[in-house]
């Protein structure tokens, strides 16, 4: 889209730019639960959003939708004003909530239908029999929504979000508690959207997702600690990393964790990841390891989940 | 199970789980502040209403004079009626038609019509008919008024009479007093307490249906949904109360069809009019509880603010007590609920026969009540999460 071709009431943000937010602050309270998040998401991203249990992901995409007044801050979302336009912005995004929130007591169809008019589609029936069949719930299309498994929910819950074909999907945790079958076919639905053009922006706790994002952003205790591509994360991170083989690992487990310069220990299968923040001290941490028969020590690269547990600890130690 | 386990489950385990639930409710119902405010309000608020607004011997009761005599005699039958506390001399009419109107509107109770040459035939001992209309719809609000009236002739002109006309102890009265008992000759009860039925079973479930709507989808989390939909408070609104209209519309036809065939309540105005301003009352009382629905934040406590509204609306409005019983303050306040307009509008098209003219006032009453409602129900609906 050329920015010509934008409407002539539209603020002058840069028409790349789908989510441009400066400064977000909520307070519930006493407690400030999102602090001074500025983020940018660029069209036709997908957009992981990461970090911790009541790190404020919820708060931050409530507030995009205007769900939510910040405290303050300010931003736009497609453009719109999130403090003033949130009626525009309810009309291009399409929201799908963390905790289930269609109705259960009406059929599948009914809900979908239900949303169609409400975004004043020219056919809600049609539209929604489209997104029963492209959700292969052709034979559950008349069941209560309450009586679906959590997973069908799910599914549910994302076709009644793109059933009016949104510009921006904001999606809260879309997969938890979903196999891997149906997660799979969630991101292969999600990259599709994302090839068409839709801007999507998730949150998640797990890491194989994040690195289907082709962006992600790490929040804790509601401060923005470091986003870009996976690799950028990682890298930025400065993590070095070994992986350490060989037998009886649960006691080279407990030493090396109690060594200085060894941040993390985290056992995988027959192998133990370990990584610090100084490479010259976890460097000197290895030498020191007494030679013992079948351990091997070989570097390797740190995993997402590495960079987020060393993000963690350090924004725990910031905040106490 | 186990031998230890025995002893801990006899009666000591059974009273410790008992004041587990005992401390559990406590704390709930501490926590929950208006519950606590109901306990004490509704003992209080009956008490208060009972004892000092309800009066079932309505004195002052608004009447209305048709002189047509300017005799001592009209005079002095005006300043007897006066005397006995149950009648208010609140306007002078010059004809029948007038009148009629100030009983259609419910603007009087009772009227008197004193006719031409009323005096002089007394003097000449031809003992005049004196007509007293008093309006029946309510038997109860008139009947010690009217028992009242029936002693006057007796005793009223004592003081006037004098020489040849003179009365003597046990003589009959000089003059005749004409009791008509308009709306409902034969004082049925039932016929002012059926249309008042009709208006207190629509108000309890209007009140129901609208008044859990808004907090079940905030308790079911599916406002969460519906606040991220391009949707206007007024929407939603319009679009939960309507179905209901309907739902009342049935529940009316019910109620009329029934208390026509079973209990013989006429329908003497017109029967357009009267479901045209049936749906009104049903709106009003909808939009009522769409209103606290929208305030509460719990659906027990949506239930108790419409309980708190249901609870004066049959003790203030008239359909258990007279109106005109009530002391002025509780007038005040009768008159802001819809149900007290709504039982003057329907008593008055099923047995007096008024008309949308008449009736204006009520009928006004009831449009600015919806509106109000509807206005304080969107302006109070919350359109975050916040
Ligand atoms: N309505 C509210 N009132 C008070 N506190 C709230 C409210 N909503 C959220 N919080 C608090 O704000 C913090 C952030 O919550 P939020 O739901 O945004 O976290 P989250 O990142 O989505 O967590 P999760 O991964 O568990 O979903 C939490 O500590 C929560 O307790
Ligand atoms: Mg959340």
């Amino acid at each position: 889209m050329t920015a010509a071709a934008l409407p002539a009431d539209l603020p002058q943000t840069d028409p790349d730019v789908v989510i441009d937010v400066e400064g977000l602050t909520k307070k519930f309270g006493e407690r400030t639960v999102v602090k001074d998040l500025t983020m940018q998401v660029r069209r036709g991203l997908i957009y992981g959003f990461l970090g911790p249990n009541g790190s404020g992901k919820t708060t931050t995409i409530r507030m995009l939708t205007g769900l939510l007044t910040p405290d303050s801050g300010r931003g736009t979302c497609l453009g719109y004003d999130i403090l003033t336009q949130s009626t525009e912005i309810k009309r291009h995004v399409g929201y799908m909530t963390q905790k289930f929130s269609l109705y259960t007591d009406l059929s599948i169809r009914e809900n979908l239908e239900f949303i169609g008019r409400v975004h004043g589609l020219s056919d809600p029936r049609g539209a929604a029999s489209e997104a029963i069949a492209r959700l292969g719930l052709e034979n559950r299309a008349s069941q209560l929504a309450g009586e679906l498994s959590g997973g069908w929910k799910q599914r549910l819950a994302l076709g009644a979000c793109i059933l009016p074909k949104p510009d921006l999907l904001l999606l809260d945790e879309p997969t938890a508690g979903v196999d891997p079958k149906a997660r799979r076919e969630f991101w292969d639905e999600i990259h599709h959207l994302a090839h068409d053009g839709m801007t999507v922006l998730v949150s998640t706790h797990y890491m194989d997702e994040a690195e289907r994002c082709h962006e992600i952003a790490y929040i804790a205790y509601g401060e923005l600690l470091t986003h870009g591509t996976v690799d950028e994360v990682v890298a930025q991170s400065g993590l070095a990393t070994y992986t350490v083989t060989g037998r009886d690992l649960s006691a080279l487990a407990d030493q090396l964790s109690k060594t200085e310069g060894v941040d993390q220990v985290a056992p995988f299968g027959s192998a133990l990841h370990i990584s610090g923040r100084d490479k010259a001290r976890l460097d000197a941490a290895i030498e020191a390891l007494p030679e013992t028969e079948g351990v091997e020590v070989t570097p390797s690269e740190p995993t997402l989940e590495d960079v987020f547990i060393e993000l963690m600890s350090q924004s725990r130690d910031n905040f106490a | 199970m186990s031998a230890p386990a025995e002893p801990r489950a006899k009666p000591g385990g059974s009273f410790s789980r008992f004041r587990a639930v005992f401390i559990k409710e406590a704390i709930q119902l501490r926590r929950d502040r208006l519950t606590f405010a109901m306990m004490v309000m509704i003992p209080l608020m009956q008490l208060l209403l009972f004892g000092y607004a309800i009066n079932t011997d309505p004195k002052s009761l608004p009447t209305a004079v048709l002189q047509l005599d300017d005799s001592a005699f009209a005079r002095s039958f005006i300043g007897a009626m006066h005397a006995t506390d149950y009648f208010a001399i609140e306007k002078t009419v010059h004809s029948e038609k007038e009148l009629d109107d100030l009983f259609l509107s419910g603007a009087i109770q009772f009227a008197v019509q004193i006719p031409v040459d009323f005096g002089k035939k007394i003097m000449r001992g031809e003992k005049p008919a004196l007509l007293v209309i008093a309006d029946a719809t309510d038997p109860s609000a008139s009947g010690n008024a009217i028992a009242a009236l029936q002693q006057l002739p007796q005793t009223v002109f004592a003081r006037d009479l004098e020489g040849a006309a003179a009365m003597r102890e046990g003589q009959a009265p000089p003059f005749e007093l004409r009791l008509h008992r308009r709306y409902n000759p034969a004082g049925e009860t039932r016929f002012n307490i059926v249309p008042g039925l009709m208006g207190t079973i629509l108000t309890l479930t209007m009140l129901l249906f609208t008044g859990l709507s808004v907090t079940r989808e905030v308790e079911r989390g599916t406002m969460e949904t519906l606040l991220s939909l391009p949707i206007r408070p007024v929407e939603i609104m319009l679009g939960k109360i309507s179905p209901y209209v309907v739902v009342g519309a049935v529940q009316m036809t019910i109620i009329l069809t029934t208390s026509f065939l079973l209990f013989g309540v006429p329908i003497v105005g017109s029967l357009t009019l009267l479901l045209a301003l049936t749906t009104l009352f049903i709106i009003a009382n909808l939009a009522v509880g769409y209103t606290f629905s929208t305030i509460a934040t719990s659906q027990l406590q949506a239930m108790q603010m419409s309980f708190f509204f249901f609870l004066p609306s049959m003790l203030l409005s008239g359909f258990m007590f007279p109106f005109r019983g009530m002391p002025v303050w509780a007038q005040y306040i009768g008159e802001i609920l819809p149900l007290t307009h709504f039982l003057r509008v329907v008593r008055g098209i099923m047995l007096k026969g008024a008309g949308l003219w008449d009736l204006s006032h009520d009928v006004l009453a009831l449009v600015a009540f919806v509106l109000v409602a509807m206005g304080v129900a969107v302006a109070r609906f919350r359109q975050t999460l916040d």
